[in-house]
């Protein structure tokens, strides 16, 4: 009697056991054979195409004032673009404000080539004068890769707009009471079949800073950390986030300071 | 002219590892537009590729292939081979880019 | 080397230590800040069906917008106070009937559409849940911001409290959780009445692959 107690428990914790691991694999197995396809394909990223055509686009005279953009400073020199892209955002003397790259990019256009930085904040994704942003980014960032991102608050227009995005981070809203927060403030977990980075914290934050902008395979487009910043809102049933305002950067700066010492990745590849 | 090609080709041990990246939208002809009309299909049809003057590759691709394709396949060469890679589109667009095996 | 005053000096580290003892961080809610406010309001415009107005908050989300203070000991009361708030908003079935069809439920919580400035005023929204929920087993692509659904009957039983517990939960999940990651589903007419009896459907009919 007892004997037999002792092995139908023994059979059942081992059932018990198999059942759990059979189903935990079934959900490991389902996002690590995701990580597999996106490995295999990490070779033919086409955000190299996109790169290539930015590479073009720096080099070649554009505007009323038919310049290139081989003058522009993204901080760390007129023409330096080598690891520009890692130490941004940050505040520039000339605009007295910080700025992250499309935002700063829109600088050089308008002083440099003349164009009108309203047409481009206006300009639909992946449309018109933002067709060209997006390949100059995707160049930008390329000249970046493997750096370590390494944003500063000392100015203290940097230290403001760092407590500005933590703050906005937090903000919830919309009739769905999201923020970032709801999302990205908390380990391991993920929205369907899609990990989440705790942005809050180092290692999450290089995960989601150093991976934007990316081609993303859904879509067939590559996207700038503006438009994801922009699709996020969207997904929060907020209203929309204004093109280069004050809080995407101060979010920017907030995960980007927040990454420090991560690797930039860009341009990443996602679903 | 069609966007240009990525085209990379590197020699290793008599086999030269070719790799390829489209800039092409490759509609399928099945989607349908927000206002629910039918996007008109335009896609590669066929796909060329010589080394030093000489057919290696030729594909015919289709609806089927997604966009910005990646092509990726290995033939036996030699250093230096001079690579041309063209492609065709169901407009009778055309597009060539080349590339040195290094 | 002679120590003297040992007594005094004893009785000044005790008075420090004493005092690290008890005085815990006076944490506050975080103030208004205008600049901030400026931000937000500069920051943004409408677009399709999403006004300015979704950033105004109401009292649950400006609470929760300061999860340092929100979570802690100075903010039970106050979590109390948003709790009861919610709950009080709570409506129940205006047919009296809890339960509808699950088959429509679990449609309602594949979705995830609705309420985003792409969508129209006419875009049937959806329940989302898979987002963050496991609910049929046989479905594996399913969020883990909430917890598993998944033998939700089966486990507690059908009761009287168990099922007044999951309308009210599924209307405002605040009622139960000040800072809680759900929507108000009700309280924003995500989905109507109809809508809700068929989610509970989905986890309260015994038939619902939920409980099988």
């Amino acid at each position: 009697m007892q004997r037999k107690l002792t092995l139908g428990l023994a059979t059942g914790l081992v059932a018990t056991l198999l059942t759990m691991t059979s189903s935990v694999y079934a959900q490991k197995s389902a996002t690590d054979d995701i990580a597999k396809y996106r490995e295999m394909i990490a070779d033919g990223n086409p955000s190299e195409l996109y790169e290539a055509a930015g590479e073009d686009l720096w080099k070649k005279p554009a505007g009323p004032k038919n310049a290139t953009l081989e003058k522009c400073d993204l901080g760390l020199g007129a023409g330096v673009v080598k690891g520009a892209a890692a130490q941004l955002p940050r505040y520039f003397k000339d605009t007295n404000k910080v700025q992250d790259l499309e935002s700063r990019l829109m600088t050089c256009m308008q002083v440099l080539q003349g164009r009108d930085p309203q047409e481009m904040i206006d300009a639909p994704f992946q449309k018109g004068p933002k067709k060209d942003m997006e390949a100059i980014v995707a160049y930008v960032v390329t000249l970046s890769k493997g750096d370590k991102i390494k944003v500063s608050t000392a100015h203290p227009k940097e230290k403001e707009m760092y407590d500005l995005g933590k703050r906005a981070f937090f903000f919830q809203g919309g009739p769905m009471d999201f923020s970032c927060a709801s999302c990205h403030a908390e380990n391991g977990k993920r929205i369907r079949l899609q990990d989440l980075p705790n942005i809050t914290e180092q290692k999450g934050a290089a995960l989601g800073w150093g991976y934007w902008p990316a081609y993303r395979v859904s879509s067939g487009q590559f996207w700038t950390m503006q438009q994801r910043l922009n699709d996020c809102y969207r997904q929060q049933r907020f209203p929309f986030p204004i093109y280069g305002s004050d809080v995407t950067i101060a979010l920017s700066m907030y995960m980007a300071k927040t990454a420090n010492g991560g690797t930039v990745e860009t341009p990443g590849l996602k679903r | 002219m069609a966007d240009p090609m990525r085209v990379r080709a590197a020699e290793n041990g008599g086999t030269v590892d070719v790799k390829i990246l489209m800039k092409h939208d490759m509609e399928s002809g099945q989607r349908k537009d927000a206002a629910g009309k039918t996007i008109p299909a335009w896609f590669i049809s066929t796909i060329n590729v010589k080394a030093n003057g000489k057919d290696v590759f030729n594909g015919q691709f289709g609806p089927a292939v997604s966009k910005d394709p990646f092509l990726n396949f290995k033939y036996k060469g030699a250093k230096g081979d001079k690579i041309a890679v063209t492609w065709i589109d169901s407009k009778g667009d055309k597009r060539t880019d080349e590339a040195t095996a290094s | 080397m002679k120590i003297t005053h040992l007594k005094q000096l004893l009785a000044i580290f005790g008075f420090i230590f004493a005092v690290g003892l008890v005085q815990t961080p006076a944490l506050a809610q975080q103030k208004n800040d205008p600049k901030f406010n400026k931000m937000m309001q500069d920051s943004f415009r409408a677009e399709g069906i999403a006004g300015l107005n979704r950033i105004d908050q109401d009292e649950t989300q400006k609470f929760c917008s300061d999860p340092k203070f929100a979570n802690s000991k100075q903010a039970e009361a106050m979590r109390e106070k948003i709790q009861k708030i919610n709950m009080d908003s709570i409506q129940q079935p205006s047919d009296g009937k809890y339960i509808g069809d699950w088959k429509n439920g679990e449609k309602i919580a594949q979705s995830g559409r609705g309420a985003t400035w792409t969508d129209k005023a006419d875009t049937v929204i959806g329940g989302g849940c898979y987002n963050c929920h496991q609910i049929d087993p046989k479905e594996i692509s399913y969020g883990t911001i909430g917890p598993s659904l998944t033998g939700y009957a089966k486990l507690r039983g059908y009761s009287k409290e168990v099922v007044t517990y999951t309308w009210n939960r599924i209307n405002n999940a605040k009622a139960y959780n000040a800072c809680s990651n759900m929507p108000r589903i009700a309280h924003f007419k995500l989905l109507n009445e109809q809508q809700i009896q068929d989610v509970m459907a989905l986890l309260l009919d015994p038939e619902s692959p939920v409980n099988k």
